[in-house]
């Protein structure tokens, strides 16, 4: 067995996978990985299952070092620059540190999330088949609650395969998707207004809930209805007319009316838009959504299909990108002098 | 209780979860056809559905639409609930202690003054009601009863408190309930008990199930503090009357 010593993590950190299903009747939520996509990608870099646990990296810098032996790791989620002992790594691919390097990450660019994957998989004890991490129901292993520095990860020695990348398909920066409903007829006009506004996620949102600030969303009958389930992406309008979009740790049930959910395909999406950014919605027909949902699971179910080994030159021209999008001036001829640009890159967290 | 029965509406939540919802309101009858369809679709599987959360009002059935779509889904819901259902197993009765008033329940002496009752009043109102498991939500094991006695019906508060404390005994409207683990709150709290509805790594986790019925005993604050210790070690606590 080798340990992943977490170094140094900032909040909204913890293990997820893909959630503990089944008991929502007790009032359980499912919890899991908040883009379940990346997760699955960084999975599928190391050879474990697609929702296997792995480390929830939140938007602010993290660092993780290799104890009792070497341990291979694979990053993806939100784009952020990376170094092993001053080394560029980057997203979408695997690394192996050796016994006591470390692997520093800095604040997340354009996203909220990213995903390490440890080979073997993270040792717990699984509650209702999950290591995911729900604070508020003391739920989570090996630490049930957000990872802090000095917390140790059990996992298997590094294999020595070969390093991998995985080739995603381009994200889109479209709208995010919505199917109305269930309670879309306590809303009049405000419906269109919902619809037609540019949103943006306040800071104030956790895994529990994104709460957006835009124009007013009115009821037509007041803002209590009697308490009903609820989803991963249901959109409630409680009483200011200010939406909250429920995300993985959400109560399993409600008494706000709910106007739209956010669809399969774009939760995780929607999950990695960073605080203060404009975005808007886009109703579609169930048809469409759930087009759109087998084709968000099949793709998960073929990521293993976009993994191939790195050479050399992918994986210079994959640093190289990674520091110019970060602004830094580098230089394509002479490797030997890139720099990992410093946390200065705290203003790229928009 | 509602005047008429009328099929269930289907309402989409999202494209992975329908919403079956028998009554906009929250009323007995509709709450038994939601339980009544929750036991049919656990005898009727269907390919592709996964999860079936039952509310007062609906029954919110999660599934997976690579499986089965909306449409062949929802069909078959409407037809499940127009067949007779499987009797419930048997009606657990569950007597549940708890240690009304002062500290405990810091709401006991405004509710009393609000309905023009001594508290002793309210407490021997809320011993005799006849209570029935109509959901669990919210956070794990917060079981919201009917049957709460009319003369006991007040509005939630105004402000609603952000924490109130583990095993919390409270009222809400026509709503009565008990908490498990702490969490924000706007009803009345009149009391706490020491059971753990939800007690991990114990056999079972969950102590009641929807459909449970539920009454309650006083007991003064040193039985309580007996019992919390013993339900802190995985004693049930909760006496189990009928089955």
């Amino acid at each position: 067995m080798s340990k992943l010593v977490i170094s140094a993590i900032g909040p909204a950190s913890s293990v997820q996978d893909g959630g503990r299903h089944g008991a929502q009747r007790y009032g359980l939520t499912p919890s899991g990985a908040m883009d379940r996509l990346a997760l699955a990608a960084a999975n599928s870099l190391v050879g474990n299952a697609a929702f296997a646990a792995a480390i929830e990296i939140g938007p602010f810098r993290a660092a993780f070092t290799a104890r009792e032996g070497a341990v291979r790791v694979a990053l993806a989620g939100s784009p952020r620059n990376a170094d092993i002992s001053g080394r560029a790594v980057a997203s979408d691919t695997s690394m192996t540190l050796a016994d006591g390097e470390t692997l520093t990450l800095g604040f997340a660019r354009g996203g909220s999330f990213s995903y390490l994957a440890i080979e073997g998989g993270i040792a717990g004890e699984p509650m209702f088949g999950s290591l995911a991490v729900n604070a508020r129901a003391g739920l989570g292993s090996p630490y049930p609650r957000p990872l802090q520095a000095g917390d140790e990860l059990q996992t298997a020695a590094a294999s020595g395969a070969t390093e991998r990348r995985i080739d995603l398909p381009p994200l889109s920066d479209g709208p995010i998707r919505v199917v109305m409903g269930p309670q879309d007829n306590e809303f009049g006009d405000a419906k269109e207004l919902f619809l037609d506004s540019e949103w943006k996620i306040s800071a104030t949102s956790d895994r529990m809930g994104y709460r957006l600030e835009g124009p007013v969303i009115k009821h037509l009958h007041g803002h209590n209805i009697v308490t009903d389930g609820t989803v991963n992406g249901s959109i409630q309008v409680p009483g200011n007319g200010q939406p909250i979009v429920l995300m993985l740790d959400r109560g399993t049930s409600g008494g706000y009316p709910k106007i739209a959910t956010v669809i399969t395909a774009d939760l995780g999406r929607f999950a990695q838009l960073p605080a203060g950014r404009g975005f808007r919605f886009k109703a579609v027909g169930m048809t469409e959504a759930q087009a759109e949902a087998r084709k968000f699971w099949e793709m998960l179910r073929t990521l293993p299909d976009r993994v191939r080994p790195i050479e050399n030159f992918d994986l210079n021209i994959e640093a190289l990108q990674d520091a110019n999008v970060a602004g830094a001036a580098v230089s394509a001829v002479d490797a030997g002098t890139w720099q990992i640009p410093s946390p200065a890159d705290a203003q790229a967290h928009d | 209780m509602a005047a008429t029965l009328s099929p269930p509406r289907l309402l989409p939540s999202g494209d992975s979860a329908i919403t079956v919802e028998f009554s906009r309101n929250i009323d007995d009858v509709a709450n038994q056809r939601v339980l009544a369809l929750d036991r049919t679709l656990a005898r009727e599987t269907i390919a592709g559905v996964t999860e079936a959360v039952p509310t007062y009002r609906s029954l919110l059935v999660h599934y997976d639409p690579v499986q089965i779509d909306f449409g062949t889904l929802g069909e078959k819901l409407l037809t499940l609930a127009q067949m007779p259902a499987p009797p419930a197993a048997t009606t657990r009765r569950w007597r549940i202690p708890v240690v009304y008033g002062g500290e405990h329940g810091i709401d006991l002496e405004d509710v009393a003054k609000a309905l023009n009752m001594t508290p002793d009043d309210i407490v021997a109102r809320h011993v005799a009601g006849d209570y029935r498991v109509a959901m669990i939500g919210f956070t794990p094991g917060w079981s919201y009863l009917s049957g709460l006695p009319d003369s006991l019906r007040m509005p939630r508060r105004l402000n609603p408190r952000l924490l109130t404390p583990a095993g919390t005994i409270s009222i809400g409207g026509v709503q009565a309930g008990v908490q498990c683990l702490a969490a924000p709150s706007g009803w009345h709290l009149l009391g706490r008990t020491a059971v753990r509805t939800y007690q991990l790594r114990r056999d079972p986790t969950f102590l009641l199930e929807p459909g449970d019925a539920v009454t309650f005993t006083a007991v003064d604050a040193k039985t309580f503090a007996e019992q919390d210790q013993a339900a802190e070690r995985g004693e049930i606590v909760a006496e189990l009357i009928a089955s």
